[in-house]
């Protein structure tokens, strides 16, 4: 253990940066039309080396595969690190884009834009601005005589949710059911079958700068941790401090939700996973979180579009899976202590 | 640095609680606080580092009022040491005690290799040197009060705020808590704000006390004379004997309870 705080750990770094573009390029290849890794690695070469490729193998790996698998990468990626950074926020192991509201109010703000047939951008912006709405609905109602304390911040994440689903299921229900309706049902899913360059570029800067702003801080996220007193005596502005956070992180699940719907357990299930690997120390917790985040959305997303004849709904993937690995997490490490 | 609250006062809606509060401290003494439960000694000192507005009074570093300095600035002269309670999430002890380098890195700077030595001198100076790998959320209550001393002393301030150190602590840690907040103000010239709830403590480390009270003036001044037998039974409604007595040739006072003031 002796070093392990203090220096750089270079095979490490290597090697969460390789896993997502190792675990990519085997997603790659599997699907419908399977490829395998090697030959995955000659088309993808082709270009360079001169080999003979189909044209349906180009197509798989130049146009079909790539913006999906890196809309996986990249939300899988968002969603953990705003998990983290909430968990650090609320010094809560249980708060997630999910409990905290977010995700349910981005998906309202989001159902609200597709509602009025608005376009790309403004049903990220209003998935953010509910996201953001829903946090802060959160925050003031769990602070109970000035403080937040674990399990009111809990409940009151979990009114909040209640209260953007009611919204959610009023619109649907007003939703002309021939045309609007099954759109915003099968989105609500959760689906990356959409995914295309264009959707992704809209969604990326925002990706982008939440992961830089999470990354940049996450130092910083040791001291948001401690009690207010504690962080405000650590001479930090705590105020901007936890607005940045915020931002960055409802940023992330309002992008991830408007692109690709509600992907459950994501937030929740890879920051233990990276504490338990890595300890708590945000330093090194949070570059594996969104390393293992990246990597496992796309293992899940794979599974999701290859498994079955049909495509299955990656969030039913990711809570049959989420649920019972977090329950045997919970069981073993005690409940909330998350080591 | 002389650090002086100049007619502090502080009230709740419903209620008055720190009544034109005034007191320097020079560098390398220490000043005790003390009172009965609820009369606001934490209060005290959250408005003394300026985490709670005082309502009318100020806090002067060197004579510049605290308000008009940088809080960074602040938080690099004083530091605090909160009562030991164990984070949620598992930092190590040389993880937690690097976070009071805080007030002197940038926002999106990291600890390098200078604050990792600092530290590790720190640990060092409050012999923690050994827990430098433990898990905080492992700590015995003992430990975790060390580590945050050390995790104040990284900040390398010229002040201590310790908010009941002691308390919850075994016989022999108390002793060690308090031998190092002595060693370090004689030594290191690094003076030191103190709530306890125990006047032999008072007596032990301090050499001024602030004694506060519920409905009438508070008593301020040389420890000795401020905890006396009379200021005793008026502060905390105690029959009190204090003595003093000597162990080779050293002088040592206690307060012992005798009964309940009628």
């Amino acid at each position: 253990m002796m070093g392990k705080s203090k220096k750089r750990n270079w095979p490490l770094s290597l090697l969460l940066v390789a896993l997502p573009v190792v675990a990519a390029l085997l997603c790659m290849g599997f699907g419908r039309y399977s490829l395998g890794i090697v030959r995955t690695l000659e088309v993808l070469f082709s270009p360079l080396t001169g080999e003979t490729v189909s044209n349906m193998e180009w197509n798989v790996v130049f146009n079909l595969r790539p913006p999906r698998i890196l809309l996986a990468a990249c939300c899988g990626a968002a969603l953990s690190a705003s998990g983290i950074a909430f968990q650090s926020l609320f010094n809560n192991p249980l708060a997630t884009p999910d409990t905290l509201g977010t995700t349910t109010g981005s998906s309202c703000g989001a159902v609200i834009a597709l509602m009025l047939g608005l376009n790309m951008v403004a049903v990220q912006i209003l998935a953010m601005v509910f996201g953001l709405l829903a946090v802060a609905l959160t925050w003031s109602l769990s602070k109970v005589h000035g403080k937040n304390s674990i399990i009111m911040i809990i409940l009151s994440g979990m009114v909040i949710s209640a209260l953007f689903e009611a919204i959610v299921s009023l619109l649907k229900y007003v939703a002309d059911p021939n045309e609007v309706l099954p759109t915003i049902t099968y989105w609500l899913m959760g689906s990356l079958a959409s995914a295309n360059f264009g959707s992704l570029l809209m969604g990326f800067p925002f990706i982008a700068a939440g992961l830089l702003i999470v990354y940049l801080l996450r130092w910083r996220l040791n001291i948001l941790a401690l009690s207010e007193d504690e962080a405000r005596s650590m001479g930090i502005d705590l105020k901007k401090m936890r607005i940045l956070v915020i931002l960055a992180a409802t940023m992330m699940t309002a992008s991830c939700v408007s692109m690709c719907g509600k992907i459950g357990w994501v937030g929740l299930l890879i920051p233990h996973i990276s504490r338990m690997l890595q300890g708590g120390d945000n330093r090194l917790a949070v570059p594996a979180c969104i390393s293992l985040g990246a990597t496992f959305t796309l293992i899940i997303d794979t599974v999701a579009r290859s498994a079955a004849a049909a495509e299955i709904p990656i969030s039913i993937l990711t809570a049959i899976i989420g649920a019972p690995v977090f329950i045997s997490l919970l069981r073993k490490t005690g409940g909330l202590r998350s080591e | 640095m002389i650090f002086s609250v100049e007619n502090g006062c502080f009230s709740y809606p419903k209620r008055k609680i720190l009544d034109h509060i005034s007191f320097t401290v020079e560098p390398g003494r220490v000043l005790a606080v003390l009172g009965s439960n609820g009369v606001g000694k934490t209060t005290l000192l959250r408005c003394t580092m300026g985490l709670l507005p005082w309502k009318s009074g100020r806090t002067l570093i060197d004579g510049v009022p605290m308000e008009q300095m940088p809080h960074r600035d602040v938080w690099r002269r004083i530091s605090y040491v909160p009562q030991a309670r164990g984070p949620l999430f598992s930092y190590s002890a040389l993880d937690m005690v690097l976070l009071g380098r805080s007030a002197h890195l940038g926002t999106v700077e990291q600890p390098k290799a200078k604050d990792i030595k600092i530290a590790k001198a720190a640990m060092e100076e409050v012999g923690v040197t050994h827990l430098m790998d433990k898990n905080c959320s492992k700590m015995s209550g003992g430990e975790l009060q060390m580590v945050l001393i050390a995790r104040a002393l990284t900040a390398q301030p010229e002040l201590l705020i310790l908010d009941e150190p002691e308390s919850n602590l075994d016989f022999k840690n108390q002793l060690i808590v308090l031998d190092t907040i002595s060693r370090l103000a004689k030594e290191r010239n690094i003076s030191a704000i103190v709530n306890t709830h125990y006047p032999a403590h008072a007596l032990k480390i301090s050499d001024q006390a602030l004694l506060l009270n519920r409905d009438e003036a508070d008593f301020y001044g040389p420890t000795a004379q401020v905890i006396c037998e009379e200021n005793m039974r008026r502060s905390f409604g105690v029959n009190v004997s204090v003595h003093s007595f000597c162990v080779d040739e050293k002088q040592y006072k206690t307060v012992v309870p005798l009964s309940i003031a009628p």
